[in-house]
């Protein structure tokens, strides 16, 4: 079993109690299956009434759990035949993002994402999944291999941000990003992201100019990590907790802003408890909105995607 | 040593010496004086100002209004504004150490502008073209929904009545106040920038001290041409947080408008004072295209 958040810690503890009953019944030959289910009700009830009311500081805590589902598990739970096509074409592979093609339900789709690891060996190959310019520039050449074979594109996000370093300057992280926004906007292949943890900032959006937007249950999408909103507003990086409330990151916010398109549910517990689940209803969420945007041509796509960027934000006049 | 340099050079002189001269003067009537914050020269405000706002002594560009910055790249009364009116809301009922709404507020005062660029239509000689000039000092330059709603708008106008764009960019990044919503300003300007690339009109970045963040990631860098003025400082992720990132000191070129070019993110350095003129010589070698 995964690491416990701290509040899930009442629940442990209901668990303990069932498990010294059934010991006890186990010693004692006593009959105590009532009261075991009992508790096993209750703690069942508990943890639903938990989960529906999170606040978005322990929603992060879960998108940032180390055994989340990474990009490749959901590669490898909803896709068959994944072929990984590596490399920017003139000079890098940034591992933070991969991509390639496979096939979803039998057809044939290109999948690209950011990557993050689960060990400490992997998290330096994949680089904590913060992509370097170089790894804007992979994605947008297999945008535009998908758009050249009229393969639809499916992006799956969780970053804490594009890198922030010398080379990362150097090699013109800002402009690579926005040329990825410009370059998404034109494609006429159909678009779906999803943000499966966090999805922080110009990092996040620069795979993410697409037909449809999701949100996993308890991943969040925001322009600033909350400890760099803290560390600016506040002064005070520690204040992450009341930034991520202020900055209002989770689902049911973003619909009502009108920037998701919808929430992909997790399973009870989080995403990390029961990969498959996870994947089923993320591939089942893929496969409807392909549906959706199947019949429409590549001209529709292209107006679909800016018309829905176009309408967000907020002003009076 | 040409002859222009030599009349520079002079020039800077005789302003020294009069700045020297001038101690007892500067006592008697501070509000006249100031000083240069990069050389320390004790200076006359008027001088800075006949000077584009640039220290007669040391060259260091002191950052400019949007106002004013118009008023210097365009024929004069050409210059006509544009969705002027667009005002930023709170949707998120955002407060920090303040709330966004007094932020918002004291910006408005502070600037006398609704938010952070002007957009309109205007001629650089006799080159007519729309622009959006953003202002630093409403809370930063940042690119919230009004900021992200102008420049498409703009850029919209421009493919209706083919004309080019210049887009002069001061900002420290997106609005945090406004959180996603400001995000998806950058998504918002740059499927925009994609419709002005596929109706074949020019489009040119002005990258202005400092620009940084969602603008740099966006709208700020995704011109045919980019020019960025002399000794700006132009970068995705600030300085700060690289440094607090990679936990090494940075050299101290790094992100500058020169270090840009060294790197080839940028076609053009210029100067202040040649900036009109640049553009005016873009503008010009673009309208074969345009009717």
């Amino acid at each position: 079993m995964s690491t416990a958040f701290d509040f899930e810690k009442p629940i442990l503890e209901i668990q303990k109690e069932i498990e010294k009953l059934k010991q006890m019944s186990l010693e004692s030959g006593m009959d105590l299956n009532k009261d075991i289910e009992t508790l096993e009700h209750e703690a069942a009830e508990f943890k639903k009434e938990l989960f529906e009311n999170l606040n978005p500081a322990q929603k992060m805590q879960i998108a940032r759990h180390p055994e989340r589902p990474k990009f490749l598990d959901y590669v490898n739970l909803m896709c068959t035949d994944f072929v990984e096509l590596h490399g920017d074409r003139v000079g890098t592979d940034d591992r933070a993002i991969v991509g390639g093609l496979a096939k979803l339900d039998g057809r044939p789709v290109m999948i690209i994402g950011t990557m993050k690891g689960k060990s400490t060996k992997e998290n330096l190959e994949y680089n904590f999944g913060m992509p370097q310019p170089e790894g804007y520039r992979k994605a947008l050449r297999l945008f535009y291999h998908a758009n050249k074979f009229n393969l639809p594109i499916i992006t799956i996000i969780d970053t804490p941000g594009a890198y922030p370093g010398i080379s990362a300057e150097k090699h013109a992280q800002g402009a690579a990003i926005a040329y990825n926004l410009k370059e998404m906007q034109k494609l006429k292949v159909p678009v779906i992201a999803i943000v499966s943890g966090e999805g922080c900032s110009g990092g996040a959006l620069g795979l993410a100019v697409a037909n449809k937007v999701y949100l996993l249950e308890h991943a969040y999408y925001t322009v600033i990590s909350p400890e760099g909103c803290a560390s600016i507003l506040w002064r005070d990086a520690s204040k992450n907790l009341e930034a991520a409330t202020a900055l209002k990151i989770t689902a049911p916010h973003l619909l009502k802003f009108g920037i998701i398109d919808g929430m992909i549910k997790e399973p009870m517990g989080g995403a990390h408890t029961d990969y498959e689940v996870m994947a089923n209803e993320m591939k089942s969420t893929i496969l409807n909105a392909l549906s959706e945007l199947d019949g429409m041509s590549g001209e529709d796509l292209r107006n679909q995607r800016y018309d829905k960027f176009r309408k967000m934000g907020s002003f009076i006049e | 040593m040409t002859v222009q340099d030599w009349f520079e050079k002079r020039k800077e002189a005789q302003i020294q010496r009069r700045a020297l001269e001038a101690r007892v003067e500067i006592e008697a009537n501070p509000d006249l004086w100031t000083k240069c914050v990069h050389c320390n020269a004790q200076l006359l405000k008027k001088d800075i100002e006949e000077n584009s706002m640039v220290c007669p002594v040391c060259d260091y560009h002191f950052r400019v209004s949007a106002r004013t910055r118009i008023e210097q790249l365009f024929d004069e009364g050409s210059f006509e504004e544009y969705f002027g009116d667009i005002k930023p809301t709170d949707p998120l009922d955002f407060v920090d150490t303040e709330s966004y709404k007094d932020r918002i507020a004291k910006a408005q005062e502070k600037t006398g502008l609704n938010d952070a660029v002007i957009t309109g239509i205007g001629t650089i000689e006799g080159h007519k073209t729309a622009f959006a000039v953003m202002d630093f000092d409403f809370m930063g330059g940042s690119m919230g929904s009004v900021v992200g709603e102008k420049v498409t708008r703009i850029i919209e106008k421009a493919i209706e009545l083919r004309l080019p764009v210049i887009a002069v960019t001061s900002s420290g990044g997106a609005r945090m106040q406004e959180s996603a919503l400001s995000l998806m300003q950058m998504a918002k300007t740059s499927c925009a920038c994609a419709r002005l690339d596929e109706a074949g009109l020019l489009y040119v970045n002005v990258i202005t001290d400092p620009t940084f963040g969602g603008v740099t990631a966006s709208f700020g860098t995704l011109g045919d041409i980019i020019v960025a003025e002399q000794g700006a400082r132009v970068g995705f992720a600030g300085r700060r947080v690289i440094e607090q990132t990679i936990r090494q000191k940075l050299p101290s070129d790094f992100q500058t408008a020169e270090y840009l070019m060294k790197y080839g993110q940028v076609d053009i350095v210029s100067p202040r004072k040649e900036l009109r003129d640049t553009l005016a010589n873009i503008l010009s070698m673009h309208e074969q295209g345009v009717q």
